[in-house]
């Protein structure tokens, strides 16, 4: 049992953004208080957690991401990964790191060129960072995809430091989008920073069915309370 | 400038000349002619959608405003609003789509609720035809699967990226939609009552406040040439007519929008449609018994040298007309200007004159361009009693009988030819967002959480579901309408809801033909009789005319949407995984009537006989005793026998649940693929406390044969039903699933 104050997350909204409100949800729901950050703000302090949230930010016209890295809040954003905090970044919020540069790799449209509402399995495959750390390598969870750009595609060199650094923390069981090496999810090299294409906040709540999602984001909120 | 090319008829410019006194000038004449249109004004239809019943106590409000919005307790509102977008989806058929959403999006936050649901009722010329010989075959073909794919691509583009969840609906296919599919979006939105705002002006010298897009020249004519008058050859030629959305517009739009709102900042909020400008002000100034003036060089242009009847009805996508007290516009601008909207005071509120006649001036700086009496344009269109007569082959419609046509050699075959799955199509739209969708799309009805971002803590959930079956309105319109409002208030008691109030969307050919009026004239009479039986009211509508190719009407298509209110989540819901091993029961009769049947259209193309009775009041006790089931937890599941017949249900119930099941009762082709009404199947471990509860509610009454009996059990891999059928559960699902994206020829990952 939590004895210590609430983890405080602070969720990043963008112009475009809409999973914000869904996100606070399974958040509040593990027990972790939660705050809106317009995209204009320029602090990120006294922060446990940043997330940046599924949606369209700023429409994603151009490129899924291909603005939202200008807003304003992603120099603070800089300054909050370099001092260690911890940011997890979904769907948009997972294609807004890679136009950053501060996950590698980029998010391509799916195979088949259709948008995807589905639900996946996904496994676990590294647990060196703390978002997965209370998992065991192997775990296999129910969470659902929501995007028309997921197909994950970086170059032979990166593939093979993610592999080796232990990056590559989710895996598709059955590939639905046609990413590289079924990636669903992954880490900086430093492990603070996670994008991953599927939902978790989808998949937290039992009247929608699936609640694997709070396996998930409690494994992140005992390691950062620990 | 030619009134015709407007189209405006004779008789409708001397009306013109009598009301102004004098030749109307070119821009008041586009004027008229874009609020006289059949799609403004429903000129041949208002007269008769005066019969529907539109009030009970929790209607807050009711058809005619921007959405109809139901009081469902705790200061909760729920507002619900249909609309067609068909002939731009026949030209364009994404962008078609996409604004079509747009549009209905932006009635739903003008009234104050935030939009949580989408619904579409699709309708396609075949995409899945069996004989490609025939080069007009295999054209028709392509040409449906490219209207299919690009509607489905649109609403997709446009729903999930305005950040609005599509969480239900249906998809039909049949040739008399060829060239001119149907697209009918539904909305849900949820309010705090507090919030309510309508779609109107008050307020003399309250500004008049254009937000969000600037005004260009797309779809200009939209609701006069395209969507009032039928498709000839050269239909392409009206493309330019088809608007443009930009979902990103309409996101920023709705935040800003109930972000004012939710300050108090303005007195009227109505979005700007069909008609554009001249609409949205005059329906406002209507609405508050004011005059408007409007200066045309404060509208925000897309281009330099826009002519001032351009402006005045162009319809340009995401633009709201706001009525702001002049003390609030800087807070109003100050809320825009945070999410990047656009905006423009671009008139004011007048009083009425001496003559208490409100007058819609258009203004360019200090010169006036047009002075209409506002009424004029609205509640004084014109109205038309249009002639109307049965169509000559209806009585050969009635005979010749499905039950004529020979038994299959596999009702197996013939049954997987009936399994049409939608997943191909809802996989494409985000149908998750915001956490309220408590099943996934595919079941009879879609139900909902009742949960916002402003409203945190409801117990209560909604069930909507959207219907139509244009061969029993063929075969006739008045029980057919009446069996399509039936079917969809017993999807939404499927869902466990109790259903209140209804949605029409209205989809007829030409109402100049007198067999399509009168076909009109008897489905809102089935819709009015149904209504009254199942205690349903009308909160709101659509008329869609004109639906014809070459002279050739659509058959007639009334989409139904149904809310239905379940009080608290704490009661039992269905769970489709809580029904292996249970029996089947099915609620009303075991009949073997095949006229109006899909088996008779999909196998034979046998359009002809007579639709099976339907009984409202059994209907009425229907619901009740299937809601009292399950909210009694006494059934797992419940599924309605609609297209396909009970063959159908139990495939269905199989392929979604993952569970075979064994019936025996069936014993004929005609009792497997009935579509006889006021039927259901229901799935329970307690089949006793079933039939007793059936015999204890009013519901033998009047028949000799059971009204309800167990006909069958959830178990094994295959759906196995009497000697008829036998099929496995995997060959099922797989046609079930592919069965779309198999006749368009692509491969599902």
């Amino acid at each position: 049992m939590r004895t210590r104050q609430a983890l405080n997350a602070g969720i990043v909204v963008f112009p475009g953004s809409n999973c914000e409100h869904d996100v606070a949800l399974a958040l509040n729901s593990v027990n972790v208080t939660t705050q809106f950050v317009w995209h204009q703000s320029c602090s990120l302090d006294g922060l446990d957690l940043v997330v940046l949230p599924g949606g369209f930010a700023h429409g994603d016209y151009l490129r899924p991401g291909a603005i939202a890295r200008f807003s304003p809040i992603m120099k603070a954003l800089v300054d909050f990964i370099d001092n260690g905090g911890v940011v997890l970044g979904i769907c948009n919020g997972f294609q807004i790191l890679t136009e950053a540069g501060l996950l590698p790799g980029a998010l391509c449209k799916n195979k088949g060129l259709k948008f995807l509402c589905q639900n996946t399995k996904v496994r676990v495959c590294s647990n060196i960072s703390p978002f997965t750390a209370n998992l065991p390598i192997g775990t296999e969870l129910d969470l659902p995809i929501n995007h028309f750009s997921g197909n994950y595609i970086c170059d032979t060199d990166t593939l093979n430091e993610l592999e080796s650094h232990g990056q590559i923390v989710l895996k598709y069981v059955a590939n639905p989008n046609g990413s590289l090496h079924d990636i669903a999810g992954i880490t900086n090299l430093d492990g603070n920073v996670m994008g991953l294409m599927p939902h978790p906040e989808r998949a937290c709540d039992e009247l929608c069915s699936i609640t694997d999602g709070m396996v998930l984001l409690n494994s992140l909120v005992h390691s950062l309370d620990s | 400038m030619d009134y015709k090319a407007l189209g405006l008829v004779d008789d409708e410019f001397d009306s013109i000349k009598d009301i102004l006194g004098r030749l109307p000038n070119n821009l008041e004449l586009a004027m008229y002619g874009a609020m006289w249109s059949e799609h403004c004004s429903y000129k041949s239809s208002r007269l008769h959608l005066a019969k529907l019943p539109t009030s009970a106590p929790y209607v807050v409000v009711g058809p005619g405003d921007n959405a109809g919005i139901i009081d469902v307790g705790d200061g909760i509102g729920v507002a619900i609003r249909i609309e067609s977008h068909n002939h731009p989806s026949a030209l364009e058929p994404h962008q078609g789509a996409a604004t079509g959403v747009g549009g209905i999006i932006r009635d739903i936050f003008s009234a104050g609720a935030r939009p949580m649901a989408l619904c579409d009722a699709l309708a396609f010329g075949e995409i899945i035809k069996r004989d490609d010989s025939l080069d007009n075959v295999l054209n028709n073909k392509r040409q449906n699967s490219w209207l299919l794919q690009g509607v489905v691509s649109g609403i997709s583009w446009y729903g999930n990226s305005v950040g609005v969840p599509t969480v239900g609906g249906e998809t039909v296919f049949d040739d008399c939609y060829t060239s001119n599919p149907l697209v009918n979006v539904l909305c849900l939105g949820i309010l705090p009552l507090k919030r309510l705002v309508r779609g109107q002006a008050t307020g003399d010298g309250n500004l008049v406040v254009m937000l969000g897009a600037s005004t260009g020249r797309d779809g200009i004519g939209g609701v006069s040439t395209l969507a009032s008058s039928g498709f000839v050859d050269d239909a392409y030629t009206k493309r330019p007519s088809v608007q443009i959305g930009d979902p990103y517009e309409g996101k920023r739009l709705i935040e800003a929008c109930l972000e004012i709102l939710d300050k108090n900042l303005i007195v009227g909020l109505q979005d700007l449609g069909g008609g554009g400008l001249t609409s949205a002000a005059s329906e406002a100034a209507t609405k508050g018994g004011v005059g408007i003036d409007i200066d045309v060089t404060a509208v925000i242009t897309r281009e330099a040298g826009m002519e001032p009847f351009e402006i005045m009805t162009s319809e340009s996508q995401e633009r709201m007309l706001a009525i702001v007290p002049p003390s609030n516009f800087s807070q109003v601008e100050e809320i825009c200007k945070r999410w990047e909207i656009n905006l423009s005071a671009v008139g004011k509120v007048t009083a009425p004159g001496a003559d208490a006649s409100p007058r819609f001036r258009i203004l360019r700086g200090k010169e006036t361009l047009a002075d209409i009496p506002v009424r004029s344009l609205t509640t004084q269109a014109p109205l038309l009693d249009r002639p109307s007569s049965p169509p000559s082959d209806l009585h050969f419609r009635s005979q010749q009988d499905p039950a004529i046509l020979p038994a299959p050699t596999s009702c197996g075959e013939d049954l997987l030819k009936l399994l049409v799955g939608n997943s191909w199509i809802y996989r494409q739209y985000d149908h998750q967002l915001f956490l309220n969708t408590l099943r996934l799309p595919g079941h009879d009805s879609a139900l909902l959480r009742l949960r916002s971002p402003d409203i945190l803590f409801s117990k209560k959930a909604v069930a909507v579901s959207v219907d139509s079956n244009s061969l029993w309105c063929s075969l006739d319109p008045y029980q057919g309408a009446a069996m399509t409002v039936a079917e969809s208030a017993l999807n939404v008691s499927c869902a466990g809801a109790k259903p209140l109030a209804l949605v029409d969307c209205l989809n007829f050919g030409n109402p100049e033909h007198e067999e399509v009026m009168w076909q009109f004239k008897e489905v809102v009479n089935g819709i009015t009789q149904a209504c009254l039986d199942l205690s349903l009211v009308v909160v709101g509508g659509n008329v869609s005319f004109y639906n014809e190719t070459n002279e050739r009407d659509i058959e007639p298509t009334p989409v139904v949407g149904t809310l239905g209110l379940i009080q608290s989540l704490e009661q039992p819901l269905c769970d489709l995984k809580q029904i292996k091993g249970d029996s089947i029961v099915l609620l009303g009769e075991l009949v073997d009537h095949l006229g109006g049947s899909a088996w008779a259209k999909v196998i034979h193309n046998h359009r002809t006989g007579h639709l099976p009775p339907l009984d409202l009041r059994f209907h009425a006790d229907l619901i009740r005793l299937l809601t009292d089931l399950i909210s009694s937890g006494i059934v797992h599941y419940a599924h309605d026998v609609s297209a396909g017949g009970l063959g159908v249900a139990l495939a269905e119930t199989a392929i979604l649940s993952g569970i075979g099941c064994e019936v025996g009762t069936i014993s004929s082709h005609g009792q497997l693929f009935s579509e006889a009404p006021s039927r259901v199947l229901v799935y329970t471990d307690q089949p006793n406390k079933v039939l007793s509860a059936a015999r204890l509610s009013n519901f033998n009454l009047g028949s000799s044969s059971p009204q309800a009996q167990v006909i069958g059990e959830v178990d094994g891999e295959f759906i196995k039903i009497g000697n008829l059928v036998n099929l496995s559960l995997s060959k099922a699902t797989s046609a079930f699933n592919l069965s779309i994206p198999n006749a368009l020829g692509e491969t599902v990952c």
